[in-house]
């Protein structure tokens, strides 16, 4: 009785007279509804402010363009913005190096406080890293009375500028190459010096040449923000048109000056800095490999 | 050049990697140094390189004590496990790398560095391949090119980390004979590690067997195969069954043979340990004398894998897997399959006494 | 055996190293560390412990002051929270679906990053005023964004947009499909496969971004301070008030809500480590 039971049981059990399809994607009209919705935020939040930019600096004209962006102030604030590069670039690529060499050919306590701290500029708001600078070298400051008495000015001057955007340019190059040179590990090193080669040699010809990409990428990520940086140059700057302007202040100064056009038009060279900055990078990423593996401030 | 270790430990962290090593190594001699993972023996390759050092002991070469002397000076070579050949270099200028960075004064003419390079490739058979970069060769190419840039420095002690460990069967084969004759013709002291027993008693003129960083036994290929001095060195140089067994007065029982195990080893209970291919299955109305021990009771085949030029029967005996390698003549002789009854008789057993623990 | 031969010979903190310049580039490191971002931030401790207790806490219960932090950490975690909504859609169109455009729309998620804040501030209140071309068809409807709290919710999720999406992405990408799969041949619908199978390991990878966001929002000076009316008590946010006190020389204040600040910034930095060491030891790293 039970067997029968059972065949009878059996037998109820659908047959599949035509192919199931697995749910393993949405079905097409949501898939596009989605795109449509992800691609409307990004209109809103990233394209139009980009195309604006371009739109308002040209909306006199383009004589008004080209005036503006060779205007006196204007060209010393391009000379500031590149000579502040020039130096905190190369002085943080020098550092993110040798902190990245020392971080991950070593084993040595306190490893990880050591990355925390190159990480700390990234948690810090530049408004704060700019302060920083005027609460030692400002006139209230630490050093105030000496660098008065001395006649050196940091504050509200070229040197300021250049510390506040070491500071906040700090970890750029650091960060890229930890984790490249961490997944290399010590074998290259340690081969050529079974080969006898000096420090210096192994480093030169094994290390460096295995780095280059992620030096380069962490060099045109250092370039960008350092060229970029507001919060924490305006308020160490002083704003003196034409000599303690950076592009990014003087942007903000013909804007408060409701020079409108010409503050966009300064604006449009940094937004095409940054579009360069940013096919650059993917250039690098897709020819190297080099995921973006956190995102970066 | 002759190495002298002596009494090498060190630790890392909590877990002691070497034990008080003590081995001596022999002029132009061929040592393996084999073992599992964790023995030991790849942080003792790279204290002889020079890439690590010990908490105590003495490493001699010739004499001079080297723990000290810079890695410049020490006339070592190290080919890698994974090769660490530069991906960035051709192979050319990867074998030339080592005279390359020579200082200055010390430093061959540009002309000379490339004959010697030359000859090198011609060495390793790779002299076509100058202009590739190892990205484009092959695992036993990459391996020549790693041989041949070590080699480029003249190296008076050559040390190789698990040589053909990333290597497919068929050349693992190939190259072995190759290394084996390389080594021949240029007599270079030479010591490799490897976890391959076969690799280790096929290549070698000794070999060191640890575990758990110490050196269990020291000898050469047969030594160590025909009179391992500890189960360890037994059982990892190939499948051991392992009988239980009393030992009294210097005699240990197996089965229904006494056989004599020497004074020092102390009353108690012990192991007996046979090679497969030392077991020997009889029917079980076989009454016949033999000299070998047979064991009281009967086994029961459990499986025949009559694949090969030998075949394998696992029987099952008391409450214990007897592996047993018989030709195939006897397999049909004796009519073994699967269910069959038979009895036991152990070969050259070799009787080592039972770890407490 | 010698003595020496006994004595140990490793320097008990780090491990003996065939490779060079440890102490040349570990020295550097600490040296330039500690003179552009230790020595600064240290000053800035020094100052505000130096202001004493009372002073502090009247400074930092002010109703400016209160205010402040209201609007900025308010308005930050309405950002984080729409990054996280938006980012997370954008990270799955991006990874799931192919579509026209699908390379550069993938770039450009890294604008924010690269563009300067001031610029970031000025196109968005030119695009958001009443005569903007967005502010121009919300005012009708009397949604008045720049020189409003939305202005400023507008600008902090530009700048958090990219968090979310590029912490979320690397994660979506390696999901098995396999896991997908075996949920629908369990008989599983889509939905229910999104929201039990999909989005648990999403999770945390959100939360991080939502967390990097927010940390980014409420640090954020340049592109608000162009779309806000900067009206203290009203859209007056903590970084402007900090530059407010600093143009008054009022050093002790500033450093005391700084310190508020970075206090604050520090705590998400550990709950953001945490919530990475719990999916490490959740998933095996």
């Amino acid at each position: 009785m039970a067997v029968e039971a059972i065949g009878r049981r059996a037998s109820r059990v659908p047959q599949v007279a035509r192919p199931v399809r697995l749910p393993l994607t949405e079905p097409a009209p949501v898939r596009w509804v989605l795109i449509g919705a992800a691609l409307a935020f990004l209109l809103f939040f990233l394209v139009l402010p980009f195309v604006i930019v371009f739109t308002e600096a040209l909306a006199k004209g383009v004589g008004v363009y080209v005036a503006a962006i060779t205007e006196p102030d204007a060209l010393a604030a391009i000379e500031l913005t590149l000579l502040t590069a020039a130096i905190a670039v190369p002085l943080n690529l020098v550092f993110g190096v040798a902190a990245a060499w020392a971080i991950t050919k070593f084993e040595f306590h306190g490893k990880s406080l050591l990355i925390t701290l190159i990480d700390l500029p990234f948690s810090v708001s530049p408004v704060i890293s700019g302060m920083v600078f005027i609460l030692l070298f400002g006139l209230q400051g630490w050093f105030g009375p000496w660098l008065a008495a001395h006649g050196i000015r940091i504050v509200f001057a070229v040197p300021g500028i250049i510390l506040a955007t070491l500071f906040v340019t700090l970890p750029f190059v650091a960060r890229e190459l930890i984790p490249v040179m961490h997944q290399q590990g010590t074998t290259q090193e340690e081969a050529a010096r079974m080969l006898r080669a000096s420090g210096w040699k192994t480093f030169r010809r094994v290390t460096l040449p295995s780095i280059k990409w992620g030096v380069l990428y962490g060099v045109v990520l250092c370039t960008g923000r350092a060229i970029g940086e507001f919060g924490a140059v305006s308020v160490i700057s002083g704003h003196i048109s034409g000599l303690t302007n950076t592009m990014p202040l003087q942007v903000e100064v013909l804007y408060n000056d409701y020079d409108f056009a010409a503050a966009f038009a300064v604006a449009s060279l940094l937004t095409l800095l940054a579009l360069v900055t940013l096919i650059i990078r993917t250039t690098l990423e897709w020819r190297a490999g080099i995921g973006n593996w956190t995102a970066e401030p | 050049m002759e190495i002298q270790v002596e009494d090498l430990t060190k630790s890392f962290g909590s877990t002691l990697v070497l034990d008080r090593i003590e081995l001596k190594i022999r002029e132009g001699e061929f040592l393996g140094l084999l073992g599992p993972s964790g023995s030991g023996k790849t942080t003792l390759l790279r204290v002889l390189a020079g890439l690590d050092w010990p908490e105590q002991g003495r490493v001699l070469f010739d004499g001079v004590d080297v723990l000290d002397v810079p890695l410049e000076q020490r006339p070592v070579g190290l080919v890698f496990q994974h090769y660490a050949l530069f991906p960035h270099m051709r192979v050319f200028d990867n074998v030339a790398f080592g005279l390359e960075v020579m200082p200055r004064r010390r430093r061959p003419p540009k002309q000379e560095i490339a004959d010697r390079v030359e000859r090198l490739l011609e060495l390793v058979q790779l002299e076509d391949l100058a202009d590739r970069f190892p990205g484009q060769l092959s695992g036993g190419q990459r391996q020549r090119v790693a041989l041949a840039r070590t080699l480029a420095i003249e190296p008076q002690l050559l040390l190789l980390d698990e040589p053909f460990g990333a290597l497919d069967a068929k050349v693992r084969v190939e190259l072995r004979r190759w290394l084996r004759d390389l080594h021949d013709s240029m007599g270079i002291t030479t010591v490799f590690v490897t976890h391959d027993q076969e690799e280790a008693l096929d290549l070698a003129d000794r070999v060191a067997v640890m575990n758990e960083g110490r050196i269990e036994q020291v000898g050469s290929p047969t030594q160590i195969y025909e009179k391992p001095k500890t189960p360890f060195v037994y059982d990892f140089l190939g499948e051991a069954n392992k009988f239980d067994c009393e030992v009294e007065d210097g005699v240990a029982r197996v089965g229904n043979k006494a056989l004599p195990v020497g004074r020092r080893m102390r009353d108690g209970p012990a192991v007996a340990y046979v090679r497969p291919h030392d077991v020997v299955l009889r029917r079980i109305d076989d009454r016949s004398r033999s000299e070998d021990a047979v064991l009281p009771g009967e086994a029961t085949v459990r499986f025949v894998s009559a694949l090969g030029a030998k075949a394998s029967v696992e029987l099952s005996y008391e409450d214990r897997l007897v592996e047993a390698e018989i030709t195939r003549e006897n397999l049909a002789e004796l009519e073994i399959s699967r269910g069959k009854r038979c009895r036991l008789q152990l070969r050259l057993p070799h009787i080592f006494p039972k770890d407490p623990s | 055996m010698t003595a020496s031969a006994l004595a140990p010979r490793m320097p008990v903190w780090r491990q003996r190293s065939v490779l060079p310049g440890f102490g040349l580039t570990l020295g550097f490191t600490l040296a330039y560390l500690g003179l552009i971002v230790l020595i600064p931030l240290g000053a800035l401790f020094v100052q505000t412990a130096g202001v004493g207790w009372q002073a502090l806490w009247a400074e930092l219960t002010s109703a400016r002051t209160l205010a402040a932090f209201r609007i900025s950490f308010g308005l930050s975690a309405l950002a984080a929270l729409a990054n996280a909504v938006f980012g997370l859609l954008v990270a799955w169109v991006l990874v799931r679906y192919t579509f026209p455009g699908r390379r550069i729309v993938d770039a450009l998620i890294d604008l924010p990053f690269a563009l300067p804040t001031a610029v970031a501030g000025i196109a968005l209140t030119a695009l958001y005023s009443d005569s903007g071309w967005i502010g121009g068809l919300l005012a009708p409807l009397g949604i008045r964004v720049a020189y409003a709290p939305l202005g400023i919710l507008v600008a902090l999720i530009f700048v958090g947009l990219p968090f979310v999406v590029r912490t979320v992405e690397p994660v979506l990408r390696e999901l098995d499909g396999e896991l997908e799969a075996a949920a629908a041949l369990l008989g599983a619908r889509r939905w229910q496969i999104l929201v039990r199978v999909v989005l648990p390991p999403l999770l945390p990878a959100l939360l991080t971004g939502a967390t990097l966001a927010f940390a980014r929002a409420i640090g954020e000076y340049g592109s608000v301070i162009f779309i806000s009316s900067n009206m203290p008590g009203v859209s007056e946010i903590v970084p402007l008030l900090i530059v407010v006190k600093l143009e008054q020389f009022d050093y002790a204040g500033a450093a005391a809500v700084a310190t508020l600040m970075l206090i604050a910034s520090f705590i998400l930095l550990l709950v953001i480590n945490l919530i990475q060491a719990w999916t490490r030891r959740r998933h095996g790293g």
